[in-house]
Parts: C-alpha cells; sequence; structure tokens
C-alpha cells in the first residue's frame, strides 16, 4: 500500500538509532562497572602516597622541598582532564564551564595561565578558543596506563622546577554516582598540608641514598598518581554520564516511534475509509 | 611464634599484596635491604628487581620495575612502579606531549578568549536544559 510510505521509513529509521543507541547504553554499563573497578584499584596507592607525604609535612625533613612551599603566584598551571570521545551528556561541558570559572578568577587578578590538557576533548576545546597550552595527551583508551601521562605531568613539573608556573591544579570530573558527577578543581602544587593531630609526633625517616633524591622521586610520583586517579575517575564519569545519556535518548527514540507509528495508523485508516466510500458511491451512481 | 609486621605492595593501578610477614627483602638503590619487624623508620628509593615477603617457609615474590619502601614502626608499604622510569624516558614522553600540544595551536593565539569560552558553554548549556524541559512536557 502506498499509503504512509514516507512515515514507515521514518520509523525504520528512527528504530535503527534506537538500536544504537541502547547497543551504546549497555556497552557504557559494563565499561562503567570496569571503570569504577579501576578506580577502586588505584585508590590504595594514591592514599599511601598521600599519608607519607603528610608524614614528611610534619616531620621537619633536614631538606624542604620546593613542591611543598608556598611561593608568591605570577602564573598558575591547569591540568584539564577530559573524555576522548562525546555522546556523554552535559559531562565535558560542566567541567569546561567549572574550568573556565576558575581560570577567570586567576585571569582577573591579572596572572597568567598555562595549561595541559589529557583527552581529546579538552584538547580540541581549548585549541579552538586559545590558551597556552603548553602539553596535551589523547586517545588513552579505557585502560589508561601511568606512563601515558608521565610526559605531561613532566611538562607541568619541570615548569613548576623552573618557576614558569607557581601553582598547579587539576581539574576532572568526580565520581559520585551513577546519576551524578561533580566537575572538580583541585590544587596539586604546591602540595597542601593537611592537619592532623595522629601526625602531629615528631620523627622522621631514614633517608637513603638522601632526602632530596627520595623525596623528588616521591613527589613525582605522589603528583602523577593524583593525576592518574583524576583519569581514571573521570573514565568512570564519562561512561556513567554516556550510559545515562543513551538511555534518555533511547526513551525519547521510544517515543517519536509511537508517536509517529499513532499518525500512520490514522493515516492508513482514513485512506481505507475514503477508499471505501468511493467504492460505495461508485456503485450506488451505477 | 615469629614477630610479623604488616606488608602493603601497592602500584598505581592495582594494590599487589596485603598482609603479614616475618621479613621483606627489597632490592633498594643502595642494594638489597632485609626488613624484620622493629626497623627503624625508612624511606628509600627502589630499583627494579624482585621484592620477597617472608612468612615462615614460605616466601612470595613480586617483581617491581623500581619504586618506593616505606618503612613505618607498624607497616610496610612498597609504593611499585609500574613502568620502567628512567631520565631520559620521562624527557622524551615530556617532549612528546609539548609536541602535541603545539601542534594543537598552530595558527591560534595563545590568549584564552573567556567572553568566547563562556558564551560557548553557557549554549551547550541552555541547550542541554533545552532538551530536559522539551522532554518533561513530552512526558
Amino acid at each position: 500500500m502506498a499509503v504512509g510510505k514516507e512515515i514507515r521509513t521514518k520509523i525504520n529509521s528512527i528504530k535503527n538509532t534506537q538500536k544504537i543507541t541502547r547497543a551504546m547504553e549497555m556497552v557504557a554499563a559494563s565499561k562503567m562497572r570496569k571503570a569504577q573497578d579501576r578506580m577502586g584499584a588505584s585508590r590504595p596507592y594514591a592514599q599511601k602516597m598521600r599519608n607519607v607525604v603528610d608524614h614528611l609535612a610534619h616531620a621537619h625533613p633536614e631538606y624542604k622541598h620546593p613542591y611543598m612551599e608556598e611561593r608568591d603566584v605570577s602564573r598558575v598551571g591547569y591540568i584539564v582532564i577530559s573524555s576522548d570521545r562525546g555522546l556523554c551528556g552535559g559531562l565535558n561541558s560542566n567541567l569546561f564551564k567549572r574550568t573556565v570559572v576558575s581560570m577567570k578568577e586567576w585571569h582577573d587578578q591579572g596572572k597568567e595561565i598555562d595549561l595541559c590538557t589529557i583527552g581529546s576533548k579538552s584538547g580540541a576545546f581549548f585549541a579552538r578558543l586559545g590558551g597556552n597550552m603548553v602539553a596535551q595527551t589523547a586517545n588513552l583508551g579505557d585502560r589508561p596506563e601511568i606512563t601515558d601521562l608521565i610526559g605531561s605531568v613532566k611538562v607541568m613539573l619541570d615548569a613548576f622546577n623552573e618557576g614558569k608556573i607557581d601553582r598547579l591544579y587539576v581539574v576532572y570530573n568526580e565520581f559520585v554516582n551513577t546519576m551524578t558527577q561533580a566537575p572538580t578543581v583541585e590544587q596539586l602544587l604546591p602540595v597542601e598540608k593537611k592537619e592532623d593531630k595522629e601526625l602531629a609526633h615528631h620523627w622522621d625517616y631514614f633517608y637513603e641514598p638522601e632526602a632530596k633524591e627520595v623525596l623528588d622521586a616521591l613527589l613525582v610520583r605522589f603528583i602523577e598518581s593524583q593525576v592518574y586517579q583524576g583519569v581514571v575517575e573521570n573514565l568512570a564519569c564519562e561512561q556513567a554520564a554516556r550510559m545515562v545519556a543513551m538511555k534518555s535518548a533511547s526513551d525519547n527514540a521510544g517515543d517519536l516511534i509511537g508517536d509517529l507509528q499513532l499518525i500512520y495508523n490514522k493515516a492508513r485508516q482514513a485512506a481505507i475509509t475514503q477508499e471505501i466510500s468511493e467504492i460505495v458511491s461508485g456503485a450506488s451512481a451505477v | 611464634m615469629a614477630m610479623t609486621i604488616h606488608v602493603d605492595i601497592v602500584s598505581a593501578e592495582s594494590e599487589i599484596f596485603s598482609g603479614t610477614a616475618e621479613m621483606v627483602f627489597a632490592p633498594a638503590v643502595m642494594g638489597e635491604v632485609g626488613v624484620l619487624p622493629g626497623h627503624a623508620p625508612l624511606l628509600t628509593q627502589l630499583k627494579p628487581g624482585e621484592v620477597r615477603v617472608k612468612n615462615g617457609d614460605s616466601e612470595e615474590s613480586f617483581y617491581v620495575s623500581g619504586g618506593m619502601l616505606e618503612v613505618q614502626p607498624h607497616v610496610i608499604t612498597v609504593l611499585s612502579d609500574t613502568a620502567l622510569r628512567a631520565k631520559d624516558i620521562d624527557e622524551a614522553a615530556a617532549l612528546e606531549a609539548k609536541q602535541k600540544a603545539e601542534d594543537a595551536l598552530q595558527d591560534k593565539t595563545s590568549e584564552f578568549e573567556y567572553a568566547k569560552a563562556q558564551s560557548e558553554l553557557a549554549e551547550a548549556v541552555a541547550q542541554l536544559q533545552a532538551i530536559k524541559k522539551l522532554k518533561g512536557r513530552a512526558r
């Protein structure tokens, strides 16, 4: 029957889209679980590092590391962690919005900003809008490795060592739960001291070979682990956000299909009615 | 029963071992060290090698590609690296990251356009909200 050919084609095309969004939803759901596991797996390391660093901050070692000393700020560094792919709702937009607000605060004080982007979305965003991007990493995939991050982090740490930047922030989405992802700006350098009663007693480690070398290596790893933690957390957020976005896309497609089906049925019925009345009136005329 | 001490071996990507031990051997940069319970607090770098955890007659061993060893009165922590670290490897990785940034920034100003960024983001957020509203109405 010729009636509603266009509508039928439309329904079919929406059905195909729905198949895709539904598949993406399920893929995202399973990837999210894995990402969450990875998030949990990397936490002990970051936690242990944090403990050692906190302890160091209190132990008053003979050598004061520059990473732990506040200094006057003339330039600020940001490491912005985003997803590599889109179709995850407002995840990246919200993150960039938070970043821009924080950057603007420094900008209004006349401070300059260096950027390091991790993930192709933030790379593209800052490349399009300008900004002094000094390092970039993208395409980390579903299993980010710390090796992928060492380069970018080192660029920022070197800049800090040389006095080019005086403060370093990392921006990423914090995984609160499946429905909620909170864009977070966290200070990496100088390392913030945590006040903790338990650590207030004064004892110091033996350092081997020397405090400076050990602390150097330790703090670099500490910063890297913080950034890595941000990356895995952001990955879990990405999958969660995509799952939710794709679920609502599938639902919307379902609604659309329902509406179109109704229109199609009405049109078909109208055509049949018309045909019958034509036959009836034709017969009565004879 | 011999004295034991709690040992954690973790890497940035996973937790490798957690348990008690009578003695731990680790490849410190200055030479292999053996740590018994009651050892003085120590913080040292590790070179690639084997960390052995001795417990009675059994002994477990783990390969680490460098890292840190931390000894506290009640706990020993091995913070293992997941990758081989060397100055020139790190340097090469840093250069690569810089190069990528430069490629991305070709023919772009280094002054960040705040107004443009904010308006674009506001637009994106407004779009999302509009979609949400439309959805709400359809129900």
